[in-house]
């Protein structure tokens, strides 16, 4: 193969992966040609200046808190051995299966006033005490870090395990005790790792709008959507995505920069990392911390959906449900594969490319996952409609009256074009990180022995990638569980999910009603996740 | 045996791959379809599947004639339907809200129908005055209390919730709801925009804690002891009652002899490009019938549109009111504007 026919391979494939995340960011650029210029000077007078600040002050709050809990749990269970390690080894993830929009309305249930823990304080203390209000910036940073954790803990503790035994070795023979090791070699051999965790966390925070509605903080999400539902105006709305697409790409550009030019290699995986043994006291505290995060993310949320869930189940659950969890199930699967297949085409792709632009290019394939998901299903539904007219024009050209109905729009493809663009980002990111972790060294030596292409791809790279692919499968997996506004929108007539349900129960305030698909989801998603993660321990 | 598990897992991957390419092949085919049955009708509902379902059903079993339906916001289905312009295999679209209505009607995506029967069955006040859409249920979003420590003596109208004695003591919920954005709309309508202003800025003087967000909050906080008064749509009300028969808290007729308590409606309209106006016309006035407009209602404790139509019993145990008669589509005309006078008081 000569040489540039695979660099216009390159621009080609790295082209056609971004076009899905580019077609709402071009429709949202092309809002701005009809300005709704009496919006944006309400919106800068009134507005903005304070979404801004609660969105500013939510992402570092939530970027940093996720990334000390993540990456301290990560190195806990890495590292250390204590009572409870092997189940907190995969248990630590669950908290990815609930939807955050749903935790928020449980922590809001059970924390605000009139809730049980309030009520019964006040019956028995009478004294006017009151908890710290969860309807708060506080209360969505608690819960949006304690649904987000998982994405920095699971990638951090695939960097640990699969890079950290010979690192830890080749430290402490320079005379570094074990502390010292961790900081100055482990910890910045899973940054890479830790920052793609953290910019998932961040992207995700950036769009979220369920948990920030749950809980009463205005951000810039619930301006865009104020700005389209209350005011009528989409334009304005699709101008603010626009601006909230350029800030996260803008964001990931400054995550390549402090991550780039650092050689993080693992010359191959290396064996189990030695564990050091916490016993006593350490060793209760290890436990005590882990199950602590878990209760608050996981258990408690979940006993309060069971709760709610059995009262209304005797109503609500009906044969139907079985239909509802396995399109969600079937459709989470073959997104994830979707997902993580494009994801690895894109990394190869992008794996050695110098030309800045394409790499640009490459970026924006993974700004989706910073665009409020309705907006993005919007941006992206017109040009699919357009497509549509344009071909029944065509169609009935060409057969006249007789001509069959297509409707691209109401198919699974569109849908999965809508997942690409959305959730591209949370298949690089511990695609990227693992490729990352290869070294070019490696694949010289490999082409000496006459290994390439394919063959070093299934031979070389195969077995130190695993890790990761397996990590962003899991991730993509559940969050396509959870993801509702794509869906909703892109699904065909009578195509209920999951997610599909818990809108249907929401939309009118039924809360205690939504918690029987929420738990299915939860429960539908946690299999996986277990048997996945338990796998990634196994093969990393 | 490293490699043995590669091989099982790419082998695995190839399969899942394969049946995959097999799934979307298989979708792709069925997209195209041949033009609908005649006797199938496609509503875009932003009313849920639970509330509507009952009804289509009765519709088909009456009439023979199918309904197939997506549910999803308004602003999106909205959005669905200009995009999808001619090819949009819509022919009814349904919302929960009269501001949607008239911004789907303003956009032309919805078309006039002319009906005696619709005309007949649903008052004026209730419908788009160019007939592009009209109200099947009424929703009255008013006074909620505690009578353990709200006199009503002292309670009136809602403008009355901004005097200085309700200092601390008002629950509302956040302005981002739709409900909230037309009550204060009408209220501009009746008031004027600089009384109404002083109205709400002074309801953000009196709130006892941060907006709430949803209805159903707002009155377990009342109940609590968390605040006294709040403003509330009555089905929310009812939801709690039917279950909690000692709940306590009690709904008041909001401006009554004052120019009325705010309703707001669940309607529907014909869209532009409907291939079948007439069976879709036909839809709309049996939904505004006698029977269907009872269940639709009862469903979800909400009011018939139609006067006519039976009440149900919990609900007519709160008594008659007087309703606004400001045309619901004013709550659409003026939403944006309510929307920025909310900004500008500072209620969230």
């Amino acid at each position: 193969m000569s040489f540039v026919p695979r660099r216009a391979a390159a621009v080609l494939v790295v082209g056609l992966l971004a076009a899905p995340a580019l077609l709402p960011l071009l429709t949202a650029v092309l809002a701005w040609a009809t300005p709704a210029s009496e919006v944006w000077q309400h919106q800068l007078q009134y507005v903005l200046p304070r979404v801004a600040w609660n969105t500013t002050l939510l992402l570092l709050i939530v970027g940093s808190a996720t990334a000390l809990l993540g990456t301290g749990l990560a190195w806990l269970v890495a590292g250390h051995d204590f009572p409870g390690r092997s189940v907190f080894t995969w248990a630590l993830l669950l908290p990815l299966a609930v939807p955050g929009y749903v935790l928020a309305v449980v922590f809001a249930g059970a924390l605000d006033y009139a809730g049980p823990l309030q009520s019964w304080l006040r019956a028995t203390t009478h004294a006017p005490l009151r908890l710290p209000p969860i309807r708060s910036l506080g209360g969505a940073a608690l819960v949006l870090t304690l649904c987000l954790y998982p994405y920095v803990y699971m990638l951090a503790r695939v960097a640990f395990e699969s890079a950290g035994a010979r690192a830890l070795e080749a430290a402490q023979s320079l005379g570094l005790d074990r502390r010292a090791a961790f900081r100055k070699v482990l910890l910045p051999l899973a940054r890479p790792a830790v920052a793609a965790g953290v910019g998932l966390v961040c992207m995700e925070t950036l769009s979220d709008f369920g948990v920030v509605a749950a809980l009463n903080v205005d951000t810039f999400t619930t301006a865009i959507y104020r700005a389209w539902f209350g005011m009528f105006s989409i334009s304005a709305a699709l101008q603010m995505a626009a601006l909230l697409g350029l800030l996260a790409l803008s964001g990931v550009w400054l995550e390549r920069r402090l991550r780039g030019g650092r050689g993080f290699a693992a010359q191959r995986p290396s064996g189990d990392l030695p564990r050091q043994r916490l016993g006593g006291a350490r060793g209760l505290a290890a436990t005590l911390a882990a199950t602590l995060v878990l209760l608050l993310a996981f258990l408690l949320p979940m006993a309060q959906l069971l709760a709610w869930s059995i009262t209304h189940a005797a109503t609500d659950l009906d044969a139907r449900y079985w239909a509802f969890a396995a399109r969600s199930v079937a459709i989470a699967a073959s997104g994830a594969l979707v997902v993580v297949a494009a994801a690895l085409v894109l990394g190869y792709a992008l794996r050695g490319e110098s030309r800045p632009w394409v790499r640009g290019l490459g970026r924006f394939a993974t700004v989706g996952y910073a665009i409020p998901g309705t907006v993005l299903a919007v941006g992206l539904f017109a040009p699919v409609a357009a497509l549509d007219g344009w071909l029944q024009s065509a169609l009935e050209g060409l057969f006249g009256a007789a001509s069959p109905q297509l409707f691209l729009q109401g198919t699974l493809l569109t849908m999965f074009i809508a997942y690409l663009a959305r959730f591209l980002a949370v298949g690089t990111g511990p695609v990227e990180s693992g490729l990352d972790r290869i070294h070019h060294n490696l694949d010289e030596a490999a082409a000496n022995l006459g290994v390439r292409g394919v063959a070093r791809l299934r031979r070389v790279h195969f077995p130190l990638l695993r890790g990761s692919l397996l990590a962003a499968a899991v991730l993509v997996f559940v969050d396509l569980m959870k993801e509702l506004p794509i869906t909703l929108m892109t699904r065909p007539f009578g195509f209920e999910t999951l997610a599909v349900r818990v809108f249907e129960m929401a939309a009118e305030g039924e809360w205690q009603r939504a918690a029987l698909p929420s738990v299915l989801i939860v429960a539908a998603g946690v299999l996986p996740v277990v048997l996945l993660a338990r796998r990634v321990t196994h093969v990393a | 045996m490293r490699i043995i598990c590669i091989d099982n897992l790419t082998t695995m991957i190839a399969t899942v791959a394969r049946r995959l390419a097999a799934l979307i092949a298989a979708l792709s085919l069925s997209a195209v379809v041949l033009p609908a049955a005649a006797e199938t009708l496609v509503v875009y509902s932003a009313r849920n599947e639970q509330l509507i379902k009952p009804v289509f059903d009765a519709y088909t079993r009456e009439t023979g004639v199918q309904v197939r339906f997506t549910t999803g916001d308004a602003a999106v289905l909205i959005e669905r339907l200009a995009a999808e312009g001619r090819n949009s295999p819509a022919d009814v679209l349904m919302t929960v809200d009269a501001g949607e209505l008239w911004n789907a009607a303003e956009r032309g995506l919805l078309r006039p129908v002319s009906s005696t029967t619709l005309a007949k069955n649903i008052p004026a006040h209730l419908r788009d005055p160019g007939n592009r859409w009209f109200g099947l249920s009424m929703r009255a979003r008013t006074i909620a209390y505690s009578p353990a420590r709200v006199d009503t003596a002292k309670l009136g109208t809602y403008e009355g919730l901004a005097g200085a004695e309700w200092k601390g003591r008002l629950c509302l919920r956040t302005s981002k709801k739709v409900y909230n954005q037309s009550l204060v709309a009408t209220m501009i309508a009746a008031l004027g925009e600089q009384k109404s202003e002083q109205v709400v800025r002074g309801w953000v003087a009196n709130l006892a804690t941060d907006v709430f967000a949803n209805d159903t909050q707002l009155l377990e906080a009342i109940a609590a002891g968390q605040c006294d008064v709040g403003i509330v749509n009555t089905y929310y009300f009812g939801r709690i009652v039917k279950d909690r028969a000692d709940f306590p808290v009690k709904l008041f007729w909001a401006n009554q002899g004052a120019g009325g308590t705010h309703v707001n409606i669940s309607g529907a309209g014909v869209t532009q490009h409907s291939r079948q106006t007439a069976a879709a016309t036909r839809f709309l006035e049996w939904l505004s019938g006698g029977p269907a407009q009872a269940h639709f209602a009862a469903v979800n404790m909400e009011f018939p549109a139609n006067p006519a139509a039976t009440i149900d019993p919990l609900v007519q145990s709160w008594g008659p009111f007087e309703p606004s008669l400001i045309n619901v589509a004013e709550a659409g005309r003026l939403q944006p504007a309510a929307v920025r006078l909310m900004d500008r008081a500072g209620y969230r």
